[in-house]
């Protein structure tokens, strides 16, 4: 990092601030160790303005004549996914915000009036490439596909949705365009000085969050978490134009197989799509205790989910984990029992409308993110709650 | 069959609390760890080698006290550690980081390539999907179990949203795995002993045939303009009285949000 050390004035906040344990002060000044990985948490933090990055050097790529907003169309069952539709509400802002086009890239095989209906949902232009060896998703096909694509039209922008398909397919993709890509974003816009897309999400156990941009090389990509934001509407009047793309032999070549698909929807729950989840945490005591959990959320109509600590006890399995290394959710109601709220849980379930907070600790941080704050003990509570539903 | 996994060392997040009177981070007292899923790639190259013999090599990049969590890893019992430490590394993104790990790989030679699904810091997953492009192999992400392998294929098992799939690819492959895959085994006593005075292999980016543009902040196309700790916090209210009066006072607000529906039961 550079400093200014004439602006500098031995606050120490730089130390506090730093998340690598990177800064010292040695004469009263900050000294940036080789922990540093430039993550700027120290520009932030400084009041002086004292700090700056070193200088934003960046592989040099022709000036753009790159046009268009893209998002990839994944598709399940014959169905966009729901955060293709998030995508296309987030990407059609972008597009009235910097008068481009909204394109979808949709690969698969016999997908019907799937085109006609991303149309309705905002798109103006519809990528689509359909050929039997595209029926099931595979990394290597999809790219080869995605990127000759893009060489042909060259968008500036391209946006995935952070699933288990987006995540493996995204990086993939830009390394072979050799350009940034920045995952799980929660927020995406433009800024209003460069034009470039700013790409918003958070890091370091969502204990940060950082604005990231990629500068020069295009597209931009990103990957959207899901659930953070209202999918689409649609709108049958809307017109656009359906651009049928080549394939061929090269650009099918894979060398992985899949043999088949297990479906264990029951048993993983949909914390996503869910409108209500009862989660509950350590705080429960014992496993027997979940089963109010379970019984509170039948009553509402929800799904039950787990903090770290109960999994990591074996009370419930990983698939029900809330939070940064488990599901994000949004659902309109959240109850949290026994759960005291570390960071990395708020970080999956901040989004919810309605927070329902129950602990015995009036200090617990969960409180903070609450909606409504129950101190006292969670199984009277459940109890209670059980019994006048 | 020869095994390489590669690992990052990382502050254990799930430690870390925030002063909410400075907005910064508390790091004080915050462990420096094997990043969580990359001790589920370091055990299944062990187990593989078990059954397969070979070797297992585990690579890091990172600044000198990346040491620490190499030599952890050979408490475990792999066979090779090998640290990437250079200034000119210094501010890699994901591009510039699979760029320098997969020279690194190439000059140890794999026929497999083990990562933890996403680092418990950055959470970016990109990395090894991104090594596997720059050594052109397929890569398989999301790995749950290993059911099947061959000289030529190995066959495994995907945690996806709704479930599992099954897929083989071809070798050399790199896979990137999750917590079910398996029980990361504790340190040995003898390998803990070697542990300690083992050499760490350390390369800069001398050795490694780098393009000087595709590494460190000039290989890496994103930047970081801005961090900040996010605003938590709602105006939220504690709700009074007893567990029987909290309840009803929960539900009576529920149900004008109309997320419970119905009238009032007696009690």
């Amino acid at each position: 990092m550079k400093l200014y050390s004439d602006r500098c004035a031995g606050c120490e906040a730089c130390v506090n601030a730093c998340p690598y344990n990177a800064v010292t002060m040695q004469g009263g000044l900050p000294v940036f160790s080789d922990a540093c990985n430039l993550c700027g948490a120290c520009v932030e933090a400084c009041p002086s303005e004292a700090i700056e990055r070193p200088g934003n050097g960046g592989p040099a790529v022709e000036a753009s004549p790159h046009r268009g907003i893209w998002i990839f169309g994944e598709t399940k069952d014959g169905q966009p996914t729901r955060v293709v539709l998030e995508l296309l509400a987030v990407g059609r802002r972008l597009a009235e915000k910097t008068g481009q086009d909204l394109g979808v890239v949709l690969a698969g095989d016999r997908l019907g009036t799937m085109p006609q209906n991303l149309i309705a949902f905002g798109a103006d232009r519809v990528f689509l490439v359909e050929h039997p060896d595209l029926a099931v998703f595979r990394d290597e096909p999809y790219t080869a596909v995605l990127a000759a694509a893009i060489k042909q039209y060259r968008p500036s922008i391209l946006l995935f949705g952070a699933t288990t398909t987006g995540r493996s397919l995204a990086p993939r993709l830009a390394a072979r365009l050799r350009t940034g890509l920045t995952a799980d974003c929660t927020a995406l816009d433009i800024d209003p000085e460069s034009g470039n897309l700013l790409q918003t999400r958070p890091a370091f156990g969502g204990n940060i969050m950082a604005t990231i941009m990629c500068p020069v090389n295009r597209p931009q990509m990103a990957t959207m978490r899901p659930g953070v934001q209202k999918p689409a509407t649609r709108d049958g009047g809307r017109t656009g134009e359906v651009i049928r793309l080549e394939t061929g032999p090269s650009l099918l070549l894979a060398r992985t197989e899949v043999l088949g698909f297990i479906n264990r929807n029951e048993e993983m729950v949909n914390l996503e799509e869910a409108s209500v989840i009862v989660s509950g945490g350590r705080g429960l005591g014992c496993a027997e205790n979940f089963s109010l959990v379970r019984e509170l959320a039948a009553l509402l109509g929800g799904v039950v989910g787990a903090s770290r600590a109960a999994v990591e006890e074996g009370w419930l399995p990983y698939a029900h984990q809330v939070g940064q290394t488990g599901k994000t959710v949004s659902p309109r109601l959240y109850i949290a029992c026994g759960i005291s709220g570390a960071v990395q849980h708020l970080a999956g379930m901040q989004g919810s409308d309605i927070i329902v907070a129950i602990n015995r600790n009036p200090d617990a941080p969960i409180f903070k993110v609450a909606s409504y704050g129950m101190v006292g003990d969670v199984v009277q509570i459940l109890k209670s709650l059980i019994e006048q539903l | 069959m020869n095994i390489v996994a590669c690992i990052k060392q990382v502050p254990d997040t799930s430690e870390v609390k925030i002063d909410r009177e400075t907005n910064t981070l508390i790091r004080e007292g915050v462990p420096s760890i094997i990043n969580p899923f990359d001790l589920n790639a370091i055990e299944e190259g062990l187990l593989l080698k078990e059954r397969f013999g070979g070797s297992v090599t585990v690579i890091s990049m990172g600044p000198p006290q990346v040491e620490s969590a190499l030599r952890e890893a050979l408490s475990l019992g792999v066979d090779r550690v090998v640290l990437l430490c250079d200034r000119a590394f210094a501010g890699s993104d994901t591009l510039a980081t699979s760029c320098t790990l997969a020279a690194a790989i190439r000059e140890i030679g794999f026929d497999l390539i083990l990562c933890g699904k996403q680092a418990i810091d950055g959470d970016t997953a990109q990395v090894g999907p991104e090594i596997a492009e720059w050594l052109d192999v397929p890569h398989l992400t999301y790995i749950s179990a290993v059911e099947e392998v061959s000289d030529r294929s190995i066959t495994v098992s995907r945690l996806l949203e709704g479930g599992y799939e099954r897929v083989r690819a071809s070798l050399p492959a790199l896979l990137t795995v999750v917590k079910e895959l398996n029980e990361p085994r504790l340190p040995g006593y003898r390998a803990s002993l070697r542990a300690k005075t083992e050499p760490v292999t350390t390369w800069g980016a001398a050795g490694l045939n780098l393009d000087p543009a595709n590494i460190g902040m000039k290989g890496s196309p994103t930047k970081v303009t801005r961090s900040f700790v996010p605003e938590l916090g709602r105006q939220g209210q504690f709700l009074a009285g007893s567990p029987e009066e909290q309840a009803a006072a929960l539900i009576a607000a529920l149900r004008s949000a109309r997320i419970v529906h119905g009238s009032a039961k007696e009690s």
